[in-house]
């Protein structure tokens, strides 16, 4: 059913399409209207859900790590400030191999106090072991809500879904709602194999020594790069039983490319006009759109830029005292493999800053030169 | 029958003994467990679950108890652990309880089990957003009176003028422990009580009692800890029991955040006494311990107000 809906509330329709059974809400923008909608969908009884109103983001994700530990599918949604409170609670609920399910609504971190989209909130959190998923629009966001339940479920990870701010959360779009008997179909109740269960009592998340320690966490890895197989079945999964799929990476005419725009999240959209525009103009330009940034999908990125010479990375996220962190991502998984274009890293958009044509037209044309000025490129800025 | 003699024996004789003989034989806890000798709250909780019984599903935050449940992969305990993050045990145990109620079970009691520190200090944001919810848990803090696993560290719960390693004896602890009964029964949940491992029978009736109720339970149980309080293993329930006897540590219930009731009449030993056999107060000077004894009295007195 095609419903012309914010992409927030597209997600809530997922949660309830998926039939989470224990929802957290803690309020930050701009991620609220998505837990407005699952209140209304609670209290209404559309969705069957314990809604639990946390006084925090980090008693959000610890209840929903006793809800998921006790056999319960679970879902939050937060961002920005909230996240990062949550940080050492993101490494319990993926070493406790816990299945949950949360969307970001990306934001940037004070101070100074801002409420624009920016990826550094959620991508700092990557070696928390939660698998990250970047949307483009609003029907990706629902599809990928859906699609991150099986996938969690099948690896015992935790899940984030990242939308941008404003740009996908407060944006209005056609959306074309999946069926109920179909999501059933796709997604099969949850029973995990371990849970809290007096009838067969097992202690969880005990101490375990240097001995042991270690074996947890290769497991947990391991784990991770089935994340990749997995999270690419159940996107064929779904383009079978829905008619759509965004794969791991997302490739725009990059057949032929000799210079490739990289970026995350909406500023792909963008990104694609721009590749159009040069494209008319007679130049080899080309995207590649990140949409699975945990595990990073080496193998899919090797291939996608195997024969471009040169990469533009277009980072809406920093880590200070190296450089946008997308862009380390990818100088690491093309350092590995046998093809290593020319990579330019420049940092743009940060604290809800638009990138513009113009900007992305800028880092096209510095990338057109012999090589990067410096380590590591900034766009727009006006000191 | 030679034992159960001598029980009713203890029975008439003691009041701290009252009732002795309906404690549960049940065990839910194995024997092999990690506490130190003397460990008050190793006894907490084996008296905490012979009321439950075995449809109890344990929360446990980081705490002593943390060490005392076992090393992957052995646990202590006969019921379902999930242990947890230092600062969660009520939120966490309100995941678990929603979570039953989703799938029809109502019955298995979910209790949340933390130290002072993870109670008073670290928890008690968690801690204040079940008891307003009035999630359906029944949560216990074992008050051993500081952070003992770390390695005896003040918490916001040790007592004033006792040393701990973090509170040096030329600067011992400069501040009146935290009420976390008051705090609790501000958010007027069902049932606040103290119990202490020294009075078994009335801490497991409690418990029991705590069972019986629906919404956030609360239980603040008395914990004596060797290292920590720096006594031999062997004094660690003469002590609990001198906390009570001496007005330090009163027995009492809350129901509703109003109703005080006063469980146990001590028999007002001077605090002297109950001080004295522990380390972490031999560098009290004679008026110090006056003062000790003048807030007791003061604090005692309030209470009797409370219990009209
Ligand atoms: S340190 Fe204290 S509380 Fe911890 S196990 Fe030993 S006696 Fe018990």
């Amino acid at each position: 059913m095609e419903k012309v809906i914010l992409s927030s509330h597209a997600v809530a329709y997922a949660v309830k399409l998926c039939r989470a059974q224990v929802i957290t809400a803690f309020p930050i923008t701009p991620q609220t209207a998505i837990i407005e909608k699952l209140a209304e969908f609670c209290a209404t009884g559309e969705l069957r859900a314990r809604f639990i109103k946390v006084e925090s983001e980090h008693s959000g994700m610890a209840a929903l790590i006793g809800a998921s530990s006790a056999g319960s599918r679970t879902f939050t949604a937060t961002s920005s400030q909230g996240l990062a409170l949550m940080h050492e609670v993101l490494h319990w609920a993926a070493g406790a191999r816990l299945p949950i399910v949360m969307v970001n609504g990306n934001r940037a971190l004070g101070p100074p106090w801002n409420l624009g989209p920016e990826h550094t909130d959620s991508l700092s959190q990557r070696d928390t072991g939660w698998l990250q998923f970047y949307c483009e629009s609003g029907q990706e966001a629902i599809d990928t809500v859906i699609q991150a339940y099986r996938v969690a479920e099948e690896v015992l990870l935790p899940v984030i879904v990242a939308l941008d701010g404003y740009y996908l959360t407060h944006t209005t779009e056609p959306i074309d709602i999946p069926e109920e008997a179909v999501v059933d179909e796709y997604l099969p109740p949850y029973h995990p194999k371990h849970k809290l269960d007096v009838a067969d009592p097992k202690a969880f998340g005990g101490f375990a020594g240097p001995e042991l320690y270690m074996e947890f966490r290769y497991k947990m890895f391991q784990a991770m790069e089935e994340a990749q197989r997995v999270a690419a079945k159940a996107d064929l999964d779904f383009r079978r039983l829905f008619g759509r799929g965004y794969g791991l990476v997302d490739p725009y005419r990059l057949e032929d490319a000799e210079l490739a725009l990289v970026a995350a999240g909406t500023l792909a959209s963008t990104a694609r006009e721009v590749v159009d525009a040069r494209r008319g103009l007679g130049e080899k330009v080309g995207l590649l759109r990140i949409r699975l940034f945990r595990p990073f999908p080496r193998a899919e990125v090797r291939q996608a830029l195997a024969r471009v010479s040169k990469v533009a990375v277009i980072d809406r996220a920093i880590s200070f005292g190296h450089e946008g962190i997308v862009s380390q991502e990818l100088k690491a998984a093309l350092y590995g493999g046998e093809h290593r274009p020319l990579i330019y890293g420049f940092v743009a958009g940060l604290g809800g800053r638009d990138v513009t044509p113009e900007d992305l037209e800028e880092a096209l044309d510095r990338a057109g030169k012999e090589g990067p000025e410096e380590e590591v490129l900034w766009l727009g800025i006006r000191l | 029958m030679a034992r159960d003699k001598a029980l009713k024996l203890l029975n008439t004789r003691d009041p701290a003994l009252k009732g002795l003989l309906e404690v549960p034989e049940e065990e839910y806890m194995y024997s092999g467990h990690n506490a130190c000798p003397g460990c008050g709250a190793a006894q907490a909780m084996r008296f905490v679950l012979k009321a439950l019984g075995n449809q109890t599903i344990n929360v446990l935050a980081a705490s002593c108890w943390s060490g005392i449940a076992g090393v992957f992969p052995y646990s202590a305990l006969k019921i379902p652990v999930l242990h947890t993050a230092f600062e969660t045990a009520a939120a966490a145990a309100s995941g678990v309880r929603a979570s039953l109620d989703m799938q029809g079970d109502k019955e298995t009691v979910v209790l949340a089990w933390a130290g002072d520190g993870g109670t008073f200090d670290i928890g008690l944001q968690a801690l204040s957003g079940a008891g307003e919810r009035n999630e359906d848990i029944l949560y216990v803090c074992y008050d051993n009176e500081a952070y003992m696993n770390t390695g005896v560290h003040r918490s916001s719960a040790t007592p004033y003028l006792a040393w701990t390693a973090t509170t040096p004896v030329i600067h011992p602890q400069d501040r009146p422990k935290k009420d976390i009964l008051a705090i609790m029964a501000a958010h007027r949940i069902p049932y606040a009580a103290t119990a202490s491992v020294a009075f078994p029978h009335d801490l497991i009736e409690k418990a029991g009692k705590a069972k019986g109720i629906r919404g956030t339970r609360f239980l603040h149980i008395y914990s004596p800890c060797t290292p920590g309080w720096r006594y031999s293993p062997e004094l660690g329930i003469k002590i609990a029991r001198l906390a009570v006897e001496s007005k330090v540590f009163p027995l009492y219930e809350v129901e509703g955040g109003e109703r005080y009731t006063l469980s146990y009449r001590p028999r007002a030993v001077p605090v002297r006494e109950y001080l004295r056999l522990q380390g972490r107060f031999d560098h009290l000077r004679e008026e110090e311990i006056g003062l000790i004894q003048e807030e007791v009295d003061r604090r005692w007195e309030r209470l009797l107000r409370w219990c009209t």
